[in-house]
C-alpha cells in the first residue's frame, strides 16, 4: 500500500534512463579520448604514419563507443 | 421503416466516428519507438516497416549485382572496376585479418555480402525520403505516425538474426576445418580432463591445470553467447542511435543543423558495417584456428630444448 502511494507520487524512471546513459557516456568519454590522446601522440612522434593510424583509431573508438550506445539502448527500454 | 431507422443512425455514428479521428489526427506523435512498427498484417505474420526497408535493401544488392553479372567483361568497364576495386580492397582486409588466403577466401563471400547488406540497410534509413512518408495508426487513445521504412538494422530483431548467424556459421566453420572433436573441447573440454590419467606421472601441475581449462572452456561457452549480445547491441543501437539523433536535431531546427549529423550518420553507417563484418571475419579465424596442436607443438617445442640442455 505505501509503495503503491510512493510510486504514484515519485517517478524514478526518468533519473534511472539519465543515470543509464550519463555514466555510461562517462566511460565512452574516457575511452575515446584515450585512444584519441594516443594516436595524436604516435601521429606527432611518426608523421608518416598517418594512413595506417587512422583506420585502427576509429575502429577502436567505435568500440568504445559501442559501450555509451549500450547505455543509451537500456535507457531507452526503461520504462 | 424501423429498420431504415437505425441504418440511419448508425450512418450518424460511424460518421461521428470519423469527425473524432480526424480531430485525434490532427497531432499524432512523432516519437521514436525502440520498436519496429507494423505497418500490415499478412494472416498473423506482422509485416513491420523495418522488414520492408530490409526486402529494399535485399532489392537493391540484387538490382546492382544482376546489372553487373550481366555485363560482367574481361576488359571491365566503369561500374565493374569501381566493385572490382572495392572487393579487392576487401579482400585484402581480410586477408590481414586472417592471414591464410585459403580461410579468406572460404569466409570472403559471406562476411563481404553481410558487410554490402548492412551497409545498404544503414544508408536506406538515412534517405530524407524515407522517414517521412507513412500512415498514421490508432494506438489506444493517442494517434502515432508510422513511417513505411525505417533502416533494417535499426530493429533488434534484424541484427540478433545476423549475429546469431554469424556465430553459429562461424562455429560450422570450425567444424569443418578443424573437426567435430577439436570443436567440441574447446568448449567442454573432456580431452584435458582425460589428460589428468595419462599426464599426471610426468607433470603433476595437470592436475590444477586440466580442470582450470576445463572451466575456461565453459567459460568460451558463455563467450559465445556473449558475442550474439554484443554484435547484435552495437549494431543496432549505434543505428537507432542515430535516427534518435537525427530526429532531435531536426526537432531543434530543421534546416542546416542536422547536416553535419546526416553526415555523421553516413559515417557511422560505413564503420558499424565495417566493424560486424571485421569481427565475424575474426570469429571465423578463431573458430578455424586450433589451440590444443599450437600447445603440443609448444610442449615438444620444450621437451627438444631440454634434451639439448
Amino acid at each position: 500500500m505505501e509503495t503503491e502511494i510512493v510510486n504514484g507520487v515519485v517517478n524514478l524512471a526518468p533519473l534511472a534512463k539519465s543515470l543509464a546513459i550519463g555514466l555510461s557516456a562517462i566511460g565512452a568519454g574516457l575511452g575515446i579520448g584515450m585512444i584519441g590522446a594516443k594516436a595524436m601522440e604516435s601521429i606527432g612522434r611518426n608523421p608518416e604514419a598517418v594512413g595506417k593510424i587512422l583506420v585502427p583509431m576509429l575502429i577502436i573508438s567505435a568500440f568504445a563507443e559501442a559501450v555509451a550506445i549500450y547505455g543509451l539502448v537500456i535507457a531507452f527500454s526503461i520504462k | 421503416m424501423e429498420n431504415n431507422k437505425i441504418e440511419i443512425q448508425e450512418n450518424i455514428v460511424t460518421t461521428n466516428n470519423i469527425e473524432n479521428n480526424i480531430k485525434v489526427e490532427e497531432k499524432p506523435s512523432h516519437e521514436v519507438t525502440i520498436y519496429a512498427e507494423p505497418v500490415f498484417h499478412i494472416g498473423s505474420f506482422q509485416v513491420t516497416n523495418s522488414l520492408l526497408t530490409s526486402w529494399l535493401a535485399v532489392l537493391v544488392v540484387l538490382v546492382f549485382s544482376i546489372i553487373i553479372r550481366m555485363k560482367l567483361k574481361k576488359i571491365p568497364g566503369k561500374l565493374q572496376h569501381v566493385f572490382e576495386v572495392i572487393i579487392d580492397g576487401a579482400l585484402s582486409l581480410v586477408d590481414q585479418v586472417t592471414n591464410d588466403r585459403k580461410i579468406s577466401k572460404k569466409v570472403f563471400p559471406l562476411v563481404f555480402s553481410l558487410f554490402i547488406f548492412i551497409l545498404v540497410s544503414n544508408w536506406l534509413g538515412l534517405l530524407p525520403i524515407l522517414g517521412s512518408i507513412g500512415l498514421i495508426a490508432k494506438e489506444g487513445a493517442h494517434s502515432v505516425f508510422i513511417p513505411f521504412l525505417r533502416s533494417g538494422t535499426a530493429d533488434i530483431n534484424t541484427t540478433l538474426a545476423l549475429s546469431i548467424m554469424i556465430v553459429l556459421a562461424s562455429n560450422f566453420f570450425g567444424i569443418l576445418t578443424i573437426g567435430l572433436w577439436k570443436t567440441f573441447n574447446k568448449y567442454v573440454n573432456l580431452k584435458g580432463l582425460g589428460s589428468i590419467f595419462t599426464k599426471v606421472r610426468k607433470d603433476p601441475t595437470v592436475l590444477i591445470v586440466a580442470p582450470i581449462n576445463f572451466f575456461v572452456g565453459l567459460l568460451e561457452l558463455l563467450g559465445e553467447m556473449a558475442k550474439i549480445a554484443s554484435l547484435s547491441f552495437r549494431l543496432f543501437g549505434n543505428v537507432f542511435a542515430g535516427e534518435v539523433l537525427l530526429a532531435s536535431m531536426s526537432a531543434i531546427l530543421a534546416f542546416i543543423v542536422p547536416g553535419p549529423f546526416l553526415f555523421l550518420e553516413v559515417f557511422v553507417g560505413l564503420i558499424q558495417a565495417l566493424i560486424f563484418s571485421l569481427l565475424a571475419t575474426v570469429y571465423f579465424t578463431i573458430a578455424a584456428q586450433d589451440h590444443s596442436e599450437h600447445d603440443e607443438h609448444k610442449e615438444k617445442h620444450h621437451e627438444k630444448e631440454t634434451v639439448h640442455v
